[in-house]
């Protein structure tokens, strides 16, 4: 075990499978340049050479399909987008192509590629820097959806999904690169498809993704000091989605919120509620809820998108209410402090 | 190969073609096969012929007007019927049908349904070929129509960027569904506008595949010398309409005109080569035993494709993930 940043951990991966595997290389906008996407790519192209880990022109569209191409051929390709709102320019790429290469091929292709997106918040990022589109991405079949929220996750994660013969989108939040962690040493993969428990408890499950897992324990921090046991798990892997971790523990607590990182309508909360009513309905002491971002573009001015963004006071009140508790006293409580610490640009 | 030899080889892949794309026309209205097509008759010696300049392990990427390519790569009719028929003995088990009809084993990697995007998988399919050293280019086939996608744009100048060994393949019929490029373009001309690329350009507008084989060739042979890939605008007219089996003569409604289409109806691919095939001293009833052998062949392709088995239903599931 040692400590490390989510960007560390991310780089440690991707060196790993690149020493491990000829086959792998890096490529996208601004990979090779100075700032490496925060640290995440550093070392790579002194490493393994410019024709192993490339910046490219802003061209999404052309280069996804690039790595379809590569990836057809027996490479493993790994395409990198600073933001996941600039993956909608390859979006055609991603749903008409990649997704369905195999099917469409009765199975001949496999497309092994890995399309590593960053999640913006904070310091103004606003309507087109914010998004994380995990929901759309996971409604097309032929695609694997994952958000790691952890180093130890994310190094582990990076590596199965490098190793995967699927098309892999990787979505990291920008807030999470600077949260350190123990990871385990080596050749430690985490495996697709399945979820973690967080945290165990006994009365209420929160299901959270990517920043909500940090926003969930805290909340079940502030619940535990009312008595209140709170169970938090994170699927990791979006799609396939690992229900039964979610199932056992919901059929344990009889409670459930979902909180995501997203949108909530049409979105992943959508599905998780559907799919714990569908399999613990006559278990459920509540109504599944969820708590999810205000449906609107995100704003860039900070007090409105204080608003924009659910947080730990949030999943607390709705804990209380799958509950029938009283709303405890919150008053004096920072729910703001990660925002503070964040001064940007980018 | 003697001029004899390669002019027959030439001849038997513009008939299959063309044969084949006749047995579409003449079963569509059973409604037994129930894919759209978009049918290449006219078109026949740009595939015949760049197919036959490139190496059989160069791969490929085509469009969804790709029966050319795939019969011209493939010599696979069989699998080619099954699967407009959607039975289980076609390449891809009835999945792909007609718009999405390849055979990575041939090298044919993907044919695709929307404009232009397999055009950036070339770009894939040509780093692989550059990274491992293979010596191999890879050709992109695409209408003219794909020219308007900023997506062919973007992977031009990547290509040239990173001297990729892609062959830009451009079919230019001179329509995009039923817009006439004169409608479409903002540019002087397709010379002009790619010549400000890092690239080979070659144009065309022969009707012989013989010809076009040489060019092809001579530009692979250009493209491996210096690193710079090839755009080739090699002009042809299709015959049909834009999807369907109809041969598309609707000159009254004003986007083609009656002399473009007897122009090129005059330089028939197909007639033309049987008439080179006669004065190179090939025997008529040789050139009528290769037709039977053909025709013969393509009815049996049909006649098993009717009565082959369907996918299980099990089949809906497979083949999502690997």
């Amino acid at each position: 075990m040692s400590q490390l940043s989510y960007r560390e951990a991310v780089n440690g991966a991707l060196i790993q499978e690149m020493e491990r595997d000829d086959r792998v290389f890096v490529y996208g906008c601004d990979v090779a340049d100075h700032k490496r996407i925060y640290g995440s790519t550093t070392d790579l192209v002194e490493r393994f050479g410019p024709e192993r880990c490339f910046s490219t022109p802003i061209s999404e569209d052309a280069m996804t399909g690039m790595g379809l191409g590569a990836a057809i051929s027996g490479l493993r390709p790994i395409h990198v987008h600073i933001r996941v709102d600039f993956l909608l320019l390859a979006m055609n790429q991603l749903a008409n192509m990649i997704s369905t290469a195999r099917y469409m091929s009765g199975g001949d292709l496999s497309v092994p590629m890995v399309i590593r997106a960053v999640v913006g918040r904070g310091w103004g990022q606003s309507a087109q820097h914010s998004k994380s589109l995990h929901s759309v991405f996971a409604h097309l079949p032929g695609i694997r959806v994952v958000a790691p929220t952890t180093p130890n996750d994310v190094k582990g994660l990076m590596s199965a999904a490098i190793r995967d013969d699927n098309p892999v989108v990787m979505l990291e939040h920008r807030w999470l690169y600077d949260t350190v962690g123990e990871v385990d040493e080596g050749d430690a993969v985490v495996p697709l498809g399945k979820a973690r428990v967080v945290r165990a408890g006994t009365d209420l499950t929160i299901v959270a993704t990517s920043w909500m897992v940090v926003e969930a324990l805290r909340a079940a921090d502030l619940l535990a000091e009312r008595g209140v046991s709170v169970e938090v798990i994170d699927p990791r892997t979006l799609a396939p989605l690992d229900e039964e971790s979610i199932v056992a523990s919901v059929q344990k607590t009889r409670h459930c919120i979902v909180a995501d990182n997203d949108w909530s309508f049409c979105g992943f909360g959508a599905e998780v509620a559907a799919m714990v009513s569908e399999r613990c309905f006559g278990q459920l002491g509540a109504a599944v809820s969820r708590v999810g971002w205000a449906f609107v573009p995100c704003p860039t001015t900070r007090c409105l998108e204080n608003e924009f963004y659910p947080n730990a006071n949030d999943l607390v009140r709705a804990a209380e209410r799958s509950l029938g508790l009283d709303a405890m006293d919150l008053s004096g409580f920072d729910f703001y402090t990660y925002e503070n610490r964040f001064k940007g640009p980018f | 190969m003697t001029a004899r030899a390669q002019a027959l080889t030439l001849y038997e892949s513009l008939l299959l073609i063309r044969r084949a794309e006749e047995k579409i026309q003449a079963h569509y209205a059973e409604d037994d096969m129930k894919t759209p097509v978009h049918l290449y008759i006219g078109q026949e010696a740009v595939a015949a012929g760049v197919v036959n300049g490139l190496d059989p392990a160069d791969p490929i990427v085509g469009t969804y007007r790709s029966h050319g390519i795939y019969l011209a790569r493939t010599d696979d009719p069989e699998g080619f019927f099954a699967e407009l028929y959607g039975r289980v003995g076609g390449p891809a088990k009835g999945k792909a049908g007609s718009m999405h009809m390849a055979r990575p084993q041939d090298g044919l990697f993907l044919t695709s349904a929307v404009v232009a995007t397999t055009i950036p998988v070339a770009l894939g399919l040509a780093f692989t070929q550059q990274y491992r050293k293979t010596g191999r280019s890879v050709a992109a086939f695409f209408g003219d129509g794909a020219m308007d996608e900023g997506v062919f744009w973007e992977s031009l100048n990547f290509a040239c960027l990173k001297r990729l060994p892609v062959l830009f393949v451009c079919e230019d019929n001179g329509l995009a569904i039923h817009t006439p490029s004169v409608a479409r373009r903002g540019y002087k001309s397709v010379a002009d506008a790619v010549g400000g690329f890092d690239c080979h350009f070659v144009e065309s507008e022969s009707t012989d595949p013989a010809e076009i084989s040489d060019l092809t060739r001579d530009a692979l042979a250009r493209q491996r010398e210096d690193g710079r890939p090839v755009f080739m605008r090699l002009r042809c007219y299709r015959y049909v309409e834009h999807v369907g089996p109809r041969e598309d003569r609707d000159f009254h409604l004003g986007y083609r005109r009656e002399e473009e289409f007897e122009y090129w109806r005059a330089r028939d691919p197909v007639r033309c080569q049987r008439e080179r095939l006669i004065k190179l001293g090939v025997p008529e009833a040789e050139v009528a035993a290769l037709e039977t052998k053909i025709d013969e062949r393509l009815s049996r392709c049909v006649a098993e494709a009717q009565k082959a088995p369907f996918p299980e239903p099990e089949e809906l599931h497979r083949d999502v993930l690997a």
